[in-house]
């Protein structure tokens, strides 16, 4: 399974139509000590380029936007209760939210991991 | 044969300037042969780009000795006359206990303190302020509330933008409930025109359609006195996904049942009466008490509690994400600045009287007005509160005005609420005698026929039991240990000598200005006819703030070069709100619409965008160079892009990067080319005073940072003031005041724009600081106090440059009057941060510089005029000191986790048992051998910011856990 990333700083799996959305390890550490995170309600629609989600550290607080449109059908719980795990797991365990995806094609435009790499000077 | 000195010689004369500045004629020389310079006019000519200079020198009295200037104002101060205050709206007479009256608010260690962004040199007042939450929280029964805001009004202004954030409703209208005190009123307008809220006000339990609003502010009690109970209105806004916002009273709330217990959403109120002279308008903390789950919406500064790097239990400012400067223009709320000492004594003010002392207070107050309603009804008068706590309406035909004037012929101000009522409210000061005369101007003969105890005996409790309270408050252990006078001054004492503030050392931070805020500045303050007065007080009872109004007014519009200036806004971010909004009536009164995009430099401090939002203005970042300059071709790209839409710039003058640009002439030009005003950001004024004028430069509207350039202490994070200074063509539009007429006499017939604050002319009683300060000074004084100010800056970056990288000069190498070390290499080079160096400054007795702002990894430092050439050399003694610190760890010499900054600040527990560091005790303590007399000793060690974020607690930790951090 391929994962695809944004220019926001957000990777992407999809498993038969609906995408696992997290943020990147270089998003993370760029925000420092992740202390909260507030995720949405299951089965509210979002939209791409919108705010779907909150990550705070002591020194910044970002939101997470949807990389694609659809519906919220799953949150990571384990994340909002211990918001370290977005530190030290971010491509892994501590994914945001599962889209059920309304338009496959937004996934297109979106970077690799070596274009990723790039986009973020490594 | 010694020669003998003429009498006129010996004696003193105006010596004041000597005193503010810090170093003497010698040390300044030594100081230019530093820096390179023949003399101090020669290096300003240096420094000072000759096009920006002043087209005439200041034009002020004559500086005044101290004792001259004291007499001066205490002869002003005499023509205010205090008298009895039972006007209410919001101000109530309050008895300042003396010990907290001399050991806080005349106190240097308390008031000359910086905002506690340093947790490790802050804990005493950190505590001070955890206790006023827990007050809060006591009282209103919600369960978090943040360490002040500004005044009752903005912090109900605040409560309803918060509201819209959180509201499931998705309707732009608030409704006010029409029983509230009229200023409130008045800024609420003001703020829910900037972000386009309409208001309904109206009386809740029958006008008002929860289905139709995303929140409501209930008056609990009301203006009027009355107690309701809304227990059913807070019901159907919950049922409709608004807010319910009540704005209440502390006093009161410890007889009524509390907010929290009514299900409302968000109490605000002011904590004035807790032992916070009225000061004619202020300052007095506001307080916000919210539901766990907006907790992260909160406006304003939250104290948390954390643990230290040792795990001992420590405090700092909590969830800093939430501020303006985090937030920027997605800011609803700019508050920067809030109200610290004046909350400090308002949690003392409980943590002295206890529980039992505040219901005993809270008891009386609201029989004296029980005894009162029952007396004037049995002499025929008909009182209209039906339910009341401390206030009561009466409803007298076309004979207010007779009996209004008939109280003030006994020294005593009633509320005149139009020609058939009147109000009466009874406080803390209250006793039997003033009962007894205010009686006898409802009865000629009260004095000798009324039977108080007789009264008292029969008059039967006007709270319906509904709204009792009977839960328990300031149970915590802290307001109950120190009740005995010994007791409460060791408290504070104890808790005072945990911070790090003027008296004890320099406070280097850039752009904050921490300056000399001399005793004789500070003596008027307490002076009872400028502490006890009501704001609403009859305008010929003030005479003598008047007075000191308009000399202070002139005096500020000649150091601006401004034709008017309004001293109403109380804070530098309520400064920028008010001049914003005064730049955009003036143009919707030409006609001009749609004008709403504000440029701003990405150099900007946070609250200038925030404040943009709160105005309705659309934020268009402008960008900088690489020497930290305007880039003056992206502004005027930007300018012409937006023409139609220019209202204004935003730009911080010498910029916050530090330096003195000759463009910004060039800059106003094109701004005002392209249709647009010039708002210019005067929290760097302080190089500025005497050399150039905002208003030569091009700028049209400037506030003043009294707290700053002119001397008005920081007390540890508040009070401020930021009175804004404008040219002719916007006096129109400066700030009004919906019950003191007059406020602004250049008001036009199309009307003001509103009030910003509640006070009308701000937080009147600390401007007799700024006064002062002018006076002793003179224009001499002060220019050459900018002059001293400019010095201090660059000896300490000619000392810095050979350690660290000074970051952006101006012109010949030079910086303003504050100069940014670069340390954004650092990481890299060492595994060292920015913060290391911060915090083991405080080890060589400093607080730190202004850490990562403007630029992210750098120190930004502000001496001022006032410390001397020893001070300023410590400072840099230390600073070099930990350079050679850092190139031991960079070299390998020094352990690199285990080393003096990465374990820094060193606390003393760290004396007892083993010592496990590769490095000495004496390294570690007293790293200058030259300054033994100069240690400051840390209560806690590095503070663990995260742990404070993620398990958040923001009220007193049980008792048992003080006893731990004894042990």
């Amino acid at each position: 399974m391929s994962v695809k990333f944004t220019e926001e700083h957000e990777w992407i799996t999809v498993d038969g139509g609906v995408a696992t959305v997290g943020i990147t390890t270089h998003a993370a550490e760029q925000l420092g000590d992740v202390v909260f995170v507030d995720l949405p309600a299951i089965g509210k629609k979002v939209e791409k380029g919108k705010e779907a989600a909150v990550v705070e550290s002591v020194k910044a607080a970002s939101e997470v936007y949807a990389p694609l449109d659809g519906e919220i059908v799953e949150v990571n719980k384990a994340i909002a209760d211990e918001p370290s795990l977005v530190n030290s797991d971010a491509e892994g365990g501590a994914w945001f939210m599962k889209i059920k995806i309304a338009n496959a094609a937004q996934l297109d435009g979106m970077m690799d991991r070596a274009a990723y790499d790039k986009f973020v000077g490594k | 044969m010694t020669s003998r000195i003429a009498l006129k010689d010996l004696e003193p004369g105006a010596n004041f300037v000597r005193r503010h500045i810090g170093p003497d004629d010698a040390e300044t020389a030594a100081m230019l042969r530093q820096v390179g310079a023949k003399s101090l006019d020669d290096f300003i000519d240096k420094v000072v780009p000759k096009r920006i200079r002043a087209k005439r020198p200041l034009d002020l009295k004559k500086a005044m000795p101290e004792r001259t200037a004291l007499s001066y104002l205490r002869e002003a101060a005499s023509r205010n006359e205090v008298f009895t205050s039972m006007i209410g709206m919001g101000y109530y007479g309050t008895i300042t206990p003396k010990v907290i009256l001399r050991n806080i608010l005349e106190n240097p260690g308390w008031y000359t303190a910086y905002t506690p962004y340093q947790a490790e040199v802050s804990q005493g007042r950190l505590e001070a302020l955890l206790n006023y939450q827990q007050m809060i929280v006591d009282m209103t029964g919600l369960p978090i509330a943040n360490a002040s805001l500004l005044d009752e009004a903005t912090a109900a202004a605040e409560a309803m933008t918060m509201a819209k954030r959180v509201a499931k409703s998705s309707a732009s209208v608030f409704f006010v409930d029409k029983d509230t005190h009229p200023q409130t009123i008045g800024v609420m307008e003001t703020r829910a025109k900037g972000f386009g809220f309409s208001l309904v006000i109206g009386d809740p339990l029958t006008e008002l359609k929860a289905g139709e609003v995303f929140g409501a502010l209930l008056s609990y009690p009301g203006s009027s006195g009355e107690v309701r109970d809304f227990s059913k209105v807070i019901e159907a806004l919950h049922g409709a996904g608004a807010l319910a916002i009540m704005t209440t009273d502390l006093l009161a709330l410890a007889v009524l049942k509390t907010p929290g217990e009514l299900g409302a959403d968000i109490a605000i109120g002011s904590a004035q009466r807790f032992g916070v002279p009225m000061g004619f308008g202020g300052p007095h903390a506001a307080f916000f008490a919210t539901r766990d789950e907006y907790k992260r919406t909160m406006p304003g500064r939250l104290i948390g509690v954390s643990v230290d790097a040792k795990g001992k239990r420590a405090l700092r400012m909590a969830l800093q994400t939430r501020e303006q400067h985090i937030r920027r223009e997605k800011a609803t709320s700019n508050i920067c600045t809030a109200q610290v000492l004046l909350a400090v004594i308002a949690s003392m003010f409980a943590v002295y009287l206890g529980p039992h002392g505040i219901r005993k207070t809270a008891e009386r107050t609201h029989r004296f007005a029980e005894v009162f309603a029952a007396a004037v009804k049995s002499y025929g008068f008909e009182v209209t509160t039906k339910s009341f706590f401390d206030t009561v309406t009466l409803h007298v035909p076309g004979r207010a005005h007779m009996l209004w004037a008939k109280a003030k012929e006994k020294r005593i101000n009633l509320r005149f609420v139009d020609a058939d009522h009147l109000g009466v409210s009874f406080d803390q000061s209250t006793r039997r005698q003033e009962l007894v005369k205010l009686l006898s101007v409802f009865k000629s003969d009260a004095e000798s026929r009324t039977d108080i105890d007789a009264i008292d005996a029969k008059a039967g409790e006007v709270i319906p039991l509904a709204l009792r309270r009977t839960s328990e408050f300031l149970t915590h252990p802290v307001f109950s240990m120190y009740h005995s006078e010994t007791e409460m001054m060791r408290y504070l004492r104890h808790l005072q000598c945990k911070d790090l503030a003027l008296d004890q050392a320099m406070i280097p931070l850039g752009s904050c200005t921490m300056k000399l805020n001399a005793t004789s500045e500070m003596i008027p303050v307490t002076w009872r006819e400028f502490a006890m007065l009501h704001p609403f007080a009859p305008l010929e009872q003030t005479q003598g703030y008047q007075q000191l109004f308009e000399e202070l007014e002139e005096m500020l519009a000649e150091i601006t070069g401004f034709d008017a200036i309004s001293l109403q806004p109380n804070a530098g971010s309520q400064g920028e709100y008010a001049g914003l909004l005064a730049i955009k009536r003036y143009h919707e009164a030409r006609g001009d619409h749609g004008r709403d995009v504000c440029l701003i430099p990405v150099s900007a401090h946070g609250t200038n965008p925030a404040s943009a939002a709160m105005a309705g203005l659309q934020i268009v970042a402008v960008a900088c160079d690489a020497n930290g300059n305007v880039d003056v071709a992206d502004l005027e790209a930007k300018a012409q892009q937006h023409a139609a839409k220019l209202a204004a710039l935003m730009i911080t003058y010498p910029s916050t990067h530090g330096v003195f640009e000759e463009a910004i002439i060039d800059i106003c030009q094109i701004v005002h080319a392209h249709g647009g005003q010039v708002y210019l950001d005067g929290a760097n004024l302080n190089a500025q005073v005497g050399l150039m004028r905002p208003a030569e430069l091009g700028a049209d509207v400037c506030h003043m940072n009294l707290h700053k350039t002119f001397c008005i202490p920081h007390g540890g994070g508040g009070p401020g003031m930021g009175p804004i200074g404008v040219k002719a063509h916007l006096a129109p539009y400066l700030p009004g005041h919906v019950v003191v007429d007059g406020v602004n006499p250049a008001a036009g017939r199309q009307g003001h724009l509103g009030a910003v604050s509640a006070g009308p002319w701000g937080s009147a009683s600390i401007l007799p600081i700024s006064w002062m300060y002018i006076a002793m000074m003179g224009g001499e004084g002060l220019e050459k106090a900018t002059k001293m100010a400019i010095l201090n800056a660059n000896y300490i970056a000619a000392r810095l440059k050979p350690h660290y990288p000074v970051l952006y000069t101006g012109p010949g190498g030079f910086v303003a009057h504050e100069c940014i070390l670069d340390l954004r290499d650092l990481k890299e080079r060492t595994g060292l941060s920015v913060e290391d160096v911060a915090k083991r400054l405080v080890d060589y007795g400093f607080h730190a510089p202004t850490m990562s702002f403007p630029v992210v990894d750098t120190l930004m430092i502000e001496p001022t005029e006032s410390e001397g050439k020893r001070e300023l050399d410590r400072f840099c003694d230390a600073m070099i000191s930990i350079a050679g610190e850092i190139a031991e760890v960079e070299t390998g010499k020094a352990d690199k986790a285990d080393n003096v900054l990465k374990n820094a600040p060193h606390t003393h527990a760290e004396l007892f048992g083993a010592w496990t560091h590769p490095y000495s005790k004496e390294q570690a303590f007293f790293p200058l051998k030259q300054y033994p007399n100069d240690k400051y000793w840390p209560p806690v060690a590095r503070v663990d910011n995260v742990h404070g974020d993620r398990n958040l607690v923001c009220i007193c930790p049980p008792m048992s856990e003080y006893l731990e951090a004894a042990e």
